[in-house]
């Protein structure tokens, strides 16, 4: 929570002035009555209309004051409370664009929307009151008990056991509220991970005619939701009754008092009068902060988490990294030593003791069963995740010492999932480098086999991409994500499964023209097609996380049990001549 | 000024009704109860005169009388914030319950077309944000309207003139209030739209992150997102500022009116029309009379952003859904899986047609085959066939009926679908498996997981078929997601069967093994299969070769390699690499 102050610096100035300008508003509205007193005594007994016409316009005018400096209190307050939530949300949006993928699995990503969203709706409220009510009411209600001590000090001890009181019930509502609200949140998150993942399996749904279950399901969460807002509402509603209650408890104490030191001749009737006055005073404003208290601790609780998720941006802070590393002679350009993974939460590993080297330029085939480790693999070559146990160097470097900015620049990776993005196909293009010109994009249009379809496109590069990439085919999105790695020129290029929608002669077709590119970057294909890899320099083929063999299509139809199996389920007239070879 | 909005808001209260009376009277009582607070108090000072002069007994009894006052009024109070909280809570649950229910109704070209995050947000922040207001709405409301009734009615008792001028006297600041809130209410319509914009992007960019990443695109990303970031402050900050508007502007406006009165009294005095004692309470109850007032209106405008969000959430909620079930609509049951398409045309927009007088006819038991390059419409087939769209013309018909003359449940449910999209919710693997069929025995699903060879990895997962995986599956790798899928699909025991690129991501070693599990449930059943791997669809009884939405050839494997035409081509490229 303490680490949210500092988003709220740039609004010092607002901060300070808001309450200010509202103290001083409290103050023409205090001199109110000391005017409307003059124009009686000094205007209508004295005769002098003149007086009371001069009074009344001095009313007016400080009426006019009054609504210039709860304009500006209001402006201000709104200012920097809109502001920060502003400068919360850049902020919690860099945290979120900075985390690793591992930790990003761990959070989740309804958490993340609903707290960039809804929390931080809740902690702008907050300040925007708090700003608005924070001098007036603990300065009136100072003001009165001061006042009460001037006037009479023996009754005045009523009004200093007061406070405590009140104070002791504010904090045990405030801390069991805010405990509550974040419960709240916690159950928002879950509500807006039932609506996404509704909004994104809506074609699965409807096959499965799952409509009524999933209503179900979100109707017994929102039932939850609803529950848990009404149960916190219980207790922050005893706010507003407490007060009151122990408010008028202390008027009838102070009557008592009153009544004993009036008898005694230690105060006067118009003393005691003015001591009940304070303490009706103190009422009106202590009704306003119990309000006030509420939507405090309950910004409090979204501000807990908030700053917790800013806070693990903040730790993550790296030591010094260096930038990607030159080419240096006696070095391999990529090693893998006795490299394992193992992913947080799931049982085994999901890579397992794997080492090779690779050359500049060398075309790498990676295959293997399902979920035998191919994508993990190559996702430790671009850092999405750090190995758990060996080592990985480029030219000689540990991957874990480089910028993984950097690192990515020089490394591209083409996903089995293809994700574009709303924005017209320049844009998306443009991702790996934005400075790319229109030449350079068909050029990588052409490489990835994506120009004749882009062409045929209305608007060409311009043509508008919708969210997800909606209005483009599997196989369509598949060549323009290839594209869109191959604009940033990258040295290492990862085709993780990316071509599994393209016909085989596209996917051919593609292979030629990277292995023909100018500077041809190191390639990483993984797939299940046999076609695809049986040409590469160096094939891996992993078992349920281990290499089980490695080396060229031949030799390892030779020796290697798995590959043997995989190339002639793919090419069972091959697996005749093979045994005919072998005779 | 929202007479529509504030009717439909009505009707959601309609089933609160009984909690909104005892609210009314709670408040009510709590009202009038704290008005006599002030008249003991004031009783109290006249048994205390000075030394010697105090009426102990009489202190004492009003001591009394005002803390039973103060327990009432606070009990009252306590009563009215626990049934606002709840009605409030309700309401807001009854609508967010329905916008949730809506999106299973909507129909899907209306989904694909709007962002998801745009939608997430009416249903989360802008329902919260109605509930906010109504809570405030309702507590603030109730007890200001009963004060200012009971104040009037007061000022009427003791003096009907002077009553009656302070009584016309107000509604000017209501004209201030007005206009402030119907531009309030523009600026909180936009804010929440500019935050529904926000949430859409955020909800993209969750979404995408590992290519973010790959792309080293977070500084590019941040930037537009404090570009709409950006618009969503000043958005905000204008609704926040004009909502506060009122109050302070009708305090002035009161003020005038004040000092108008008490220009005008004095003058009156001093003509002697009036005393000054009469002046001075005048004066008083003038006050007292416009603070309920000012907290009302300054209410009304508060609540101008939680209509704003109603009005979003509402007209979600509103949103024109799927066609129903034409009223002839009957159950598909024992279907025997012909299938019939009749020059279908269809299009997604109406500058492009995708398919044009399509047809085919699908005896049962038959397997179709769909290949063809990438874009050439075979995904929209599908669409079709789940009636996921309509078509434009044409018909579809299944055992002989038009499909749009079975209820669509009945339809969906016959047809077993595994998508490209391997889309799983979060849950364990067995809610996953059994989500066509819930009722399915543990054996057999276990012998269901067995025969698609998931069985193995499942049981290397933590908890076995008890693990829960998050949406999407987790670290689960594509192939064994589409494993899953195809699971789930056969559990559901399907008459048809719908295999869109269904193993793209399994090993073939696998896939020829689940091919034989493919097989055997298939038998007698009619299927649809689209893959480009070659090897996926040899065995089919019919290959259809689909170019630019149209079929040009079709026939068996062995036909259509004999042709030497298209397929021909297609399947002699994955052995082109070979040769070299």
């Amino acid at each position: 929570m303490r680490s949210l102050y500092k988003y709220l610096l740039p609004y010092k100035k607002e901060c300070l002035l808001s309450p200010l300008f509202k103290l001083i508003e409290a103050a023409f509205e205090l001199a109110v009555p000391l005017v409307v007193a003059s124009l009686i005594d000094g205007g209508i007994s004295r005769g002098n209309s003149t007086h009371i016409i001069k009074m009344g316009l001095l009313l007016i005018l400080f009426g006019g004051a009054g609504l210039v400096f709860a304009l500006t209190a209001q402006y201000y307050a709104a200012k920097a409370a809109t502001g920060f939530s502003a400068v919360l949300r850049s902020a919690l949006f860099k945290t979120i664009q900075e985390m690793e993928p591992a930790d990003l699995d761990r959070v989740g990503a309804d958490t993340l929307i609903t707290r960039i969203t809804s929390d931080i709706s809740q902690i702008q409220n907050g300040v925007n009151m708090f700003l608005r009510l924070l001098l007036r009411s603990p300065f009136i209600v100072a003001g009165a008990v001061i006042m009460a001590f001037t006037v009479d000090t023996g009754s005045a001890l009523v009004f200093a056991l007061l406070i405590p009181c009140l104070a002791a019930a504010v904090y045990l509502i405030m801390k069991f509220s805010r405990r509550g609200y974040r419960r709240i949140q916690e159950k928002l998150d879950r509500i807006t991970g039932k609506t996404r993942e509704n909004l994104t399996g809506v074609r699965v749904i409807r096959a499965f005619c799952m409509e009524e279950r999933e209503k179900d399901e979100f109707l017994e969460m929102d039932r939850d939701y609803a529950l848990e807002q009404e149960r916190v509402g219980r207790i922050s509603a005893l706010m507003n009754p407490l007060t009151l209650v122990f408010v008028d408890l202390f008027t009838a104490a102070l009557i008592y008092t009153g009544a004993v030191r009036v008898d005694a001749g230690l105060l006067t009737q118009g003393e005691f009068v003015a001591l009940l006055n304070y303490m009706a005073q103190i009422l009106i404003e202590l009704l306003k902060l119990a309000n006030l208290i509420i939507l405090i601790s309950r910004a409090a609780a979204c501000g807990e988490r908030v700053g917790e998720l800013l806070n693990e941006g903040e730790e993550k802070k790296k030591g010094v990294l260096i930038p990607f590393p030159e080419e240096k002679a006696g070095e391999p350009f990529i090693a893998f030593d006795n490299v394992s993974l193992s992913y947080e939460g799931s049982g085994g590993k999901a890579i397992e003791n794997v080492s090779f080297r690779v050359d500049k330029g060398a075309v790498i085939g990676i295959t293997g069963g399902t979920g035998s480790g191919k994508s993990s693999l190559v996702n430790l070559i671009s850092g999405f995740y750090p190995v758990t146990e060996g080592e990985i160097r480029i030219n000689g470097r540990d991957i874990k010492e480089i910028d993984p900015g950097d690192l990515r620049d020089k490394v591209s990776t083409v996903f089995q999932k293809n994700i574009l993005f709303s924005g017209s196909l320049a844009d998306n293009l443009r991702w790996g480098n934005p400075d790319a010109s229109d030449t350079e994009l068909w050029e990588a249009l052409r490489v990835s086999q994506a120009e004749e379809f882009v062409r045929k496109k209305e608007g060409g590069l311009s043509f508008r991409v919708e969210q997800g990439g909606k209005n483009l085919s599997g196989g369509q999105k598949q060549r323009l994500c290839i594209a869109r790695a191959l604009v940033s020129k990258p040295e290492v290029l990862i085709l993780d499964d990316s071509a599994s929608a393209l016909d085989f002669a596209t996917d051919l077709k593609l292979r030629t023209a990277l292995r023909e590119m100018e500077n041809p970057p190191t390639l990483f294909i993984v797939s299940q097609r046999a076609a695809s890899i049986m040409h590469s320099d160096l094939i891996i083929v992993l078992d349920d996380g281990r290499v089980s063999g490695m080396g060229s299509h031949s030799e390892l139809l030779k020796s290697n049990d798995v590959y043997k199996e995989i190339y002639y389920s793919q090419f069972p007239e091959e697996e005749h001549k093979g045994e005919q070879a072998a005779y | 000024m929202n007479r529509q909005l504030i009717k439909k808001i009505g009707g959601y209260l309609k089933g609160y009704r009984g909690f909104l009376a005892l609210s009314l009277v709670m408040a009510f009582i709590s009202a009038l109860l704290s008005l006599c607070i002030p008249f003991l108090t004031g009783r109290a000072v006249d048994c205390i005169l000075g030394p010697g002069r105090v009426d102990m007994k009489g202190a004492v009894r009003v001591m009394i009388l005002i803390a039973l006052c103060a327990l009432f009024t606070s009990l009252s109070q306590y009563i009215m914030s626990v049934l606002n909280n709840k009605i409030a809570c309700g309401v807001v649950r009854d609508m967010r319950d329905a916008a949730f229910t809506k999106i299973g109704k909507l129909p899907l070209s209306y989904l694909d077309n709007h962002p998801y995050g745009d939608i997430l947000s009416r249903v989360i922040s802008d329902a919260d944000q109605f509930s906010d207001g109504l809570i405030m709405g309702f507590s603030q409301f109730f007890t200001g309207v009963v004060t200012i009734l009971g104040t009037l009615l007061f000022m009427l008792l003791i003096d009907l003139k002077m009553g009656l001028i302070v009584m016309f006297l107000t509604p000017l600041s209501f004209f201030v209030a007005r206009s402030i809130a119907v531009r309030t209410y523009r600026y909180a319509l936009a804010q929440s739209s500019v935050r529904g914009k926000e949430t859409a992007f955020i909800n993209e960019m969750v979404g995408g992150a590992m290519v973010i990443k790959a792309f080293n695109r977070e500084e590019r990303v941040i930037k537009d997102f404090d570009d709409i970031n950006e618009e969503l402050r000043d958005a905000s900050l204008k609704a926040t500022f004009f909502s506060s508007l009122t109050n302070p502007s009708t305090r002035f406006v009161n003020n005038t009116v004040y000092a108008v009165v008490a220009i005008a009294g004095g003058l009156g005095v001093l003509k002697g029309l009036m005393t000054v004692g009469e002046l001075t309470s005048f004066l008083g109850y003038a006050r007292e009379y416009t603070k309920p007032f000012n907290e009302i209106t300054g209410v009304v405008t508060e609540l101008q952003n939680a209509l704003a969000c109603a009005e979003r959430l509402l007209s979600f909620i509103e949103e024109k859904e799927e066609e129903a079930d034409s009223e002839d609509a009957s159950v598909l049951s024992g279907c025997r899986g012909e299938i019939g398409i009749d020059n279908v045309s269809f299009s997604y927009t109406e500058d492009r047609k995708l398919i044009r007088d399509f047809s085919l006819r699908v005896k049962p038991g038959q397997h179709i085959a769909i290949a063809g390059p990438t874009g050439c419409g075979k995904t929209t087939l599908i669409n079709l066939l789940m009636r996921f769209y309509d078509v434009n013309k044409g018909s579809i018909s299944v055992d002989g009926r038009d499909i749009r003359k079975i209820t669509k449940r009945s339809l969906r449910d016959s047809f077993g679908m595994v998508l490209q999209d391997t889309w799983l919710k979060s849950g364990t693997i067995r809610d996953n498996l059994t989500m066509g069929n819930p009722s399915v025995s543990e054996e057999e699903m276990v012998e269901a997981a067995r025969d698609c060879h998931a069985h193995s990895f499942i049981m290397k997962l933590p908890d076995g078929y008890d693990t829960f995986i998050s949406e999407d599956g987790g670290s689960l790798s594509a192939g064994q997601k589409q494993l899953l899928c195809i699971t789930r699909a056969m559990l559901s025991k399907p008459s048809m069967l719908i295999l869109d690129e269904a193993t793209s991501s399994i090993d073939t070693r696998t896939e020829i093994k689940i091919q034989e599990a493919f097989h055997r449930i298939m038998e007698g059943k009619t299927g649809f299969i689209v893959a480009h791997r070659l090897s996926t669809i040899r065995e089919a009884d019919l290959i259809l070769v689909m170019k630019d939405g149209n079929i040009i050839e079709q026939g068996s494997h062995e036909d259509l390699l004999a042709r030497k035409g298209f397929y021909h081509e297609l399947y002699q490229s994955q052995f082109a690499g070979n040769a070299t």
